[in-house]
C-alpha cells in the first residue's frame, strides 16, 4: 500500500517538482530575453544546459524535503559506490555537495560556527563542520535535508569522512556502512580488492535490511552499466576543452559535475550530460569559447573556492585565462572505464579504489602531467586547501615536479573550499594576479 | 610616470626618456590614499605633464586613472632595468615579503610571498623594534655591538612582541635581542628562498634594504652577498612607471 508520504513525494518528484521548476526556467528566460547582455562581458555566452542543471538539481532537492517516510533515504559520500543503493531505491542525499551549495550561497560562516560551538575545531574539514552544523540546526538553504536511515561511508578520500559520519550516525542514531579501501602504492593487490568486496557485501545486506527489499545481481548490473555511461559522457563533456577555444570554463565544470556526483546510475543523470556534451560539441563547431578571448590555458588542482567562484573567474577571463581541465572534475571521469559489467562487483572494488586521492604522490603526479599535456596548458594553479589535508599534502613536491617535467608556471594558492573566514581574499588574489601577469 | 602605494610608505618617479629619474616622490601613506595618490601623481604632472601611470602596491587599485600592476611584477621589472641580469630578487615590504626569480629576460620565473600574518616583513621589525625603544635610523649600531646574537624563536609579530617583552625581563641586552630579530627575519626570507632558485645572485629592493642590519644577517643566512640595489625603495614604483612606458 502506498503510503500518503510516498505519494507526496512521488508527486512532487515526478509531477509537481518538474512543473514548477520548468516554469521557474520559462520566466526566468523571459527576464533574461528582456535584459541585454553585457558587452563588456569576459565570458563566452552562457550555457544553455546550465537552465536544465538547475531544474535537475533543484528537483533532486525539493524530492529529498518529501523522502523520508516515504523511501529509504542514505547520506552518502562523494567517493561511495552509489550505484549499488539505486535499485534499493534509495533517495541519496550528499552532504559534501550540499556544503558545495551552502559555501557558494554564503551560508558556511553560520552552519559551520553552529558545529564549532558544539567543540568541532576550525582546523576540520569545513565541509564536515558545515554539514554538521547544519545537522545541529536544522538550517540548510535548501528548505529541508531528509533525516537519513543509513549513512554510507568511503574513505577513498579522505579519513576524515569516518569521524564525521561517525558524529552524524550519533546524532540520527542511524546505521553506519564502511567502505575503507586501503591506499594504494603503485599497484593494489589481489587481497586489498578482496578486502573492498567483503565490505561491498555487508553494504548490500545492510540496504536490503533497511529498505527491506532484496534485489538481483541483474538490477545491480543494470545500474552500473548507468553509473559506467555516466561518467564516461562527463568525461566526454570534460575532453572537448582539448579544442580552443575550450567551449567553457574550469570553473563551469565544477558547478556542473553536480549530477555525476549526486545523481550518478540514474537515468536523468545521463540524459543531462547527453544534452552538456552535444551543445559543448557545438559550440566547438560554432568556435564558441567559454571565454571570449581564451590567450592562456590553465589547470587547476584541488576542490574549487566555492564562495569565490564568480570573482576568481573573471579575474582570471578578464585577462584571457581558462582553466581548461581541473585534476577534481577528472576524478569523477575516470573511475567508469574501470567498471566492467561482466565483472560487476570485483571491479567495481578496483575501481573505487583508484581514485586519485587513494593513490600515492607518483600516481597524482602523473595523472596532472597528463592532464597538462592533454589539455596542452601553459600554467597550473595548486590549490592549497586550508581544511583539505589529504589534496594538499604534497604539493610543494607536486609543483617542483611538474615546473621541472613540464616546463610550465605554477603556483601554490592558498584558501579553502568552504569557509571564507579561512581565506584572505586581498592577498590571494594578489598572488593569483602577480601569476598572471608572469606570463606577458 | 609610476607610483607604489605601499602599507607603510608611498613613492612616486617621473622616468625620462633615457631610464633617469627626474622626480621622485617618498612619502608615509596616509589613511586616506585616493586624496593621497592623487596628490603625488598631480605634483608628477607638473613636472613631466600628462603621462600615462602604473600603479602597485597594496593601495594600487585605489589610484584614479592608473594601470593598476602587482608588486612582484613591478619589482622584477625595476629590478632588471637597473641590473639588466638574472638573479634572485627580495623585498621585504611592510605588509609581506617577496622572493622573485627573475629570468635572464627579466621575467619572472616564479616567485614566493610570506603566509597570510606579518610573520617575516618589514612590520615585523617594526613593531619589535619599536617595542625596544631603538630608532631605525640606529638600528644598524645596535646590531653591531652586539655582544652575542639572542635567539627569537617566535616567527609569529605578536607572539614575538610577547617573547622579546621577556627577554628584557630577563636581563637580555637590547643589542643582541636586534641582531636575533634580523637573524630570525633572515631566517625566514632563507625558507622562501630556497624553494625557488638556491644559486642565483641575491638582490635586494624596497625600504628595508636600506637596514644594513638586515643585510649582514641575510648575507650570513644565505651564504653570501647581497647586491642592494641603488634606491631600493622606489624600485615598485619604477617598474609601475615602466609597466605604461611605450
Amino acid at each position: 500500500m502506498i503510503t500518503r508520504r510516498r505519494l507526496e513525494y512521488e508527486l512532487v518528484k515526478h509531477v509537481v517538482g518538474p512543473a514548477t521548476l520548468r516554469f521557474d526556467t520559462l520566466r526566468g528566460e523571459l527576464k533574461r530575453r528582456k535584459k541585454k547582455p553585457r558587452p563588456d562581458s569576459p565570458f563566452g555566452p552562457p550555457l544553455e544546459a546550465a537552465h536544465k542543471l538547475k531544474e535537475l538539481m533543484s528537483l533532486h532537492y525539493l524530492a529529498g524535503r518529501y523522502a523520508d517516510g516515504a523511501v529509504p533515504v542514505a547520506w552518502v559520500t562523494s567517493g561511495f559506490p552509489v550505484e549499488f543503493l539505486r535499485p534499493f531505491g534509495f533517495h541519496a542525499v550528499y552532504p559534501e555537495n550540499h556544503a558545495a551549495l551552502c559555501s557558494a550561497q554564503k551560508q558556511v560562516p553560520e552552519l559551520a560556527s553552529a558545529a564549532e560551538a558544539e567543540g568541532y575545531a576550525t582546523d576540520l574539514c569545513s565541509y564536515a563542520r558545515c554539514d554538521l552544523g547544519s545537522a545541529f540546526t536544522g538550517k540548510t538553504p535548501v528548505g529541508r535535508l531528509p533525516k537519513p536511515d543509513l549513512l554510507c561511508c568511503c574513505t577513498n578520500i579522505c579519513q576524515t569522512l569516518l569521524y564525521w559520519y561517525r558524529a552524524l550516525a550519533t546524532h540520527f542514531n542511524v546505521p553506519l556502512v564502511l567502505i575503507d579501501p586501503p591506499f594504494v602504492y603503485g599497484k593494489a593487490k589481489p587481497h586489498h580488492h578482496q578486502y573492498i568486496l567483503d565490505q561491498m557485501e555487508e553494504l548490500l545486506a545492510e540496504a536490503a535490511r533497511v529498505s527491506r527489499k532484496q534485489v538481483s545481481l541483474a538490477e545491480l548490473v543494470e545500474v552500473m552499466h548507468l553509473a559506467r555511461e555516466g561518467t564516461a559522457l562527463w568525461g566526454e563533456c570534460l575532453d572537448a576543452s582539448r579544442n580552443r577555444p575550450a567551449p567553457w570554463t574550469g570553473f563551469d565544470g565544477f558547478v556542473h559535475i553536480g549530477p555525476i556526483v549526486a545523481l550518478r546510475g540514474t537515468k536523468e543523470c545521463n540524459a543531462y550530460y547527453r544534452l552538456l556534451r552535444d551543445e559543448l560539441h557545438d559550440r566547438v563547431k560554432k568556435g564558441i569559447g567559454g571565454i571570449k578571448n581564451e590567450r592562456h590555458r590553465l589547470m587547476w588542482d584541488n576542490l574549487p573556492i566555492w564562495y569565490g567562484l564568480r570573482e576568481l573567474s573573471t579575474l582570471l577571463a578578464e585577462r584571457g585565462f581558462n582553466f581548461v581541465c581541473t585534476s577534481y572534475t577528472n576524478a569523477w571521469a575516470e573511475g567508469g572505464a574501470l567498471v566492467d559489467p561482466s565483472q560487476p562487483m570485483a571491479s567495481m572494488a578496483r575501481a573505487y579504489s583508484h581514485v586519485l586521492l587513494n593513490q600515492d604522490l607518483k600516481n597524482r603526479l602523473s595523472v596532472l602531467e597528463r592532464l597538462a599535456r592533454t589539455y596542452e596548458v601553459e600554467g597550473a594553479v595548486l590549490h592549497s586547501d586550508r581544511s583539505c589535508k589529504p589534496y594538499s599534502v604534497g604539493q610543494i613536491d607536486l609543483k617542483d615536479r611538474l615546473q621541472k617535467a613540464l616546463g610550465i608556471r605554477v603556483l601554490l594558492f592558498e584558501a579553502d573550499h568552504a569557509d571564507p573566514r579561512a581565506y584572505a581574499k586581498e592577498p590571494a588574489e594578489n598572488r593569483l594576479t602577480a601569476f598572471l601577469e608572469s606570463f606577458a | 610616470m609610476g607610483i607604489d602605494v605601499g602599507s607603510t610608505t608611498t613613492k612616486g618617479v617621473l622616468l625620462g626618456d633615457d631610464g633617469a629619474l627626474l622626480e621622485c616622490v617618498l612619502e608615509p601613506t596616509a589613511p586616506r590614499i585616493d586624496e593621497q595618490s592623487r596628490e603625488v601623481v598631480a605634483r608628477l604632472k607638473q613636472k613631466g605633464g600628462e603621462l600615462p601611470v602604473g600603479a602597485t602596491g597594496y593601495g594600487r587599485k585605489r589610484v584614479p586613472t592608473a594601470r593598476a600592476v602587482t608588486e612582484i611584477t613591478c619589482h622584477a621589472k625595476g629590478a632588471f632595468f637597473r641590473l639588466k641580469r638574472q638573479g634572485l630578487l627580495v623585498d621585504i615590504g611592510g605588509q609581506d615579503t617577496k622572493v622573485i626569480h627573475l629570468g635572464a629576460q627579466g621575467d619572472v620565473q616564479d616567485f614566493s610571498m610570506n603566509d597570510k600574518c606579518a610573520a617575516g616583513t618589514g612590520r615585523f621589525l617594526e613593531v619589535i623594534l619599536g617595542r625596544l625603544n631603538v630608532p631605525l635610523a640606529e638600528v644598524s649600531a645596535y646590531a653591531a655591538r652586539a655582544p652575542r646574537v639572542v635567539s627569537i624563536s617566535s616567527t609569529c609579530t605578536v607572539f614575538a612582541e610577547s617573547e622579546v617583552v621577556s627577554l628584557i625581563a630577563e636581563g637580555e641586552p637590547v643589542e643582541g635581542i636586534v641582531k636575533g630579530l634580523h637573524a630570525s627575519l633572515a631566517s625566514r626570507v632563507r625558507a622562501q628562498a630556497g624553494t625557488l632558485s638556491p644559486s642565483a645572485e641575491i638582490f635586494m629592493s624596497g625600504g628595508v634594504a636600506l637596514n644594513q642590519a638586515m643585510v649582514a644577517a641575510l648575507a650570513q643566512a644565505m651564504g653570501r652577498a647581497i647586491t642592494v640595489l641603488p634606491e631600493p625603495q622606489l624600485i615598485g614604483a619604477l617598474g609601475a612607471a615602466l609597466s605604461v612606458a611605450g
